[in-house]
């Protein structure tokens, strides 16, 4: 069984209207149609969600956790990325 | 205890929060302070048994099942049928001053009331599916028609039912599909388990088991005819027997007799898993 086994999907569901999708756990379905619907018996039984989206695991292309320096490195001294660095002009009275 | 008390309130509530003190028991069941007629409580058995009785053998698959998500997908089945048993057996109970449990555990073979089909084995998941399919697409249909039952319990009952009961046929539609066209056992196994379960259909559209053409004279508005149901069986079934390519098999009809408390030798068994812990233990709780 192990050799077949059904291949891995991560699930998305969204809250409610307006709202994004968000990640929230992982299944094993054999295609996208039944990865739905077991997406729907884990994670939407209790009143989670109005849509699911799943997508296979493998198709997910995810940044390398050894390059922590060169992706994510805390932004210090570099406050001219925040847009509260900016004053607002004096004739702009609803920014 | 309100949102202050704990530090958890936003994370609960991406999880759909539940305060378990607003959980409120009753509000599970759908019910009414009159009692039903004896005639509406044999309908009401008729329906709760199948529930129950088909719920119970759906247990069976729980650790059993072939992947953790089916076994999930299963079990929530069930309980959606258990759900529905307790508020039909509460109902027919109120005829004669029992409750749910006291039709559930203390009740002997011949006092049940469902059709053949449901106390099939589970067998290998082909002949479950193939059960659940010929089940669900019985279920669906007759709950849509009992909505518009004159009796308010029944009524309710359906209502509610008629959701979940369309999930569950879709859920066997799916799966009817690719057990049939997947892998060459997998096909071979359905084609088997068609042969092995519908037989039992037949029991399904029969009016006049148990004196039922005098029950469903007195139960004009308030029940829905079984025979009523061949037809939107028959149109639900079909188009997805012909995606799979099956035929569905006649050579054959198994008797029934389940309305009438007449079993197969299935059922004993089943029931004596069913009840062995509340006959131990009466008056148990958990």
């Amino acid at each position: 069984m192990t050799a077949e086994a059904w291949p891995l999907w991560e699930v998305f569901v969204r809250a409610s209207r307006g709202l994004s999708h968000v990640h929230v756990g992982s299944l094993h379905a054999p295609d996208e149609e039944l990865a739905v619907r077991n997406a729907r018996d884990l994670y939407t039984r209790r009143g989670e969600g109005v849509s699911i989206w799943v997508v296979r695991s493998d198709l997910i292309t995810a940044s390398d956790p050894d390059a922590k320096d060169a992706f994510f490195t805390a932004p210090e001294g570099k406050n001219f990325r925040h847009a509260t660095y900016y004053t607002a002009a004096e004739g702009v009275k609803h920014l | 205890m309100t949102d202050t008390d704990h530090g958890l309130a936003d994370a609960d509530t991406d999880h759909g929060h539940v305060e378990l003190s607003a959980v409120v028991l009753s509000e599970e069941f759908v019910s009414t302070d009159a009692p039903a007629s004896p005639e509406v409580a044999e309908y009401a058995m008729w329906l709760g048994d199948d529930a129950l009785i088909l719920a119970q053998r759906l247990g069976g698959w729980i650790t059993r099942a072939p992947e953790l998500e089916e076994d999930v997908a299963l079990a929530n089945i069930a309980l959606d049928l258990l759900g529905h048993a307790r508020s039909l057996l509460r109902y027919a109970g109120s005829a004669t001053g029992r409750t749910e449990d006291d039709l559930a555990y203390w009740r002997d073979e011949t006092g049940f009331r469902s059709a053949h089909l449901f106390e099939q084995p589970n067998g290998d998941f082909a002949h479950t599916i193939v059960r659940q399919f010929a089940a669900a697409h019985y279920l669906h249909p007759l709950y849509e028609r009992l909505r518009a039952s004159t009796d308010p319990v029944l009524a309710g009952v359906a209502a509610k039912a008629v959701k979940e009961v369309d999930y569950h046929r879709d859920h066997a539609d799916q799966w009817m599909l690719r057990l049939a066209l997947g892998t060459d056992e997998s096909r071979r196994r359905t084609l088997r388990a068609m042969e092995d379960v519908w037989p039992y259909v037949d029991e399904l559209f029969s009016d006049d088991a148990a004196g039922g053409d005098d029950l469903f004279a007195a139960l004009d508005g308030v029940a829905v005819r079984p025979s009523s149901l061949r037809e939107p069986f028959e149109a639900e079934v079909a188009p997805v027997l012909t995606e799979a390519q099956l035929e569905p098999p006649t050579a054959f009809h198994a008797a029934g007799g389940g309305r009438l408390g007449r079993h197969s030798e299935y059922l004993a068994p089943l029931l004596a898993e069913l009840q062995v812990l509340a006959r131990q233990h009466p008056g148990a709780s958990w």
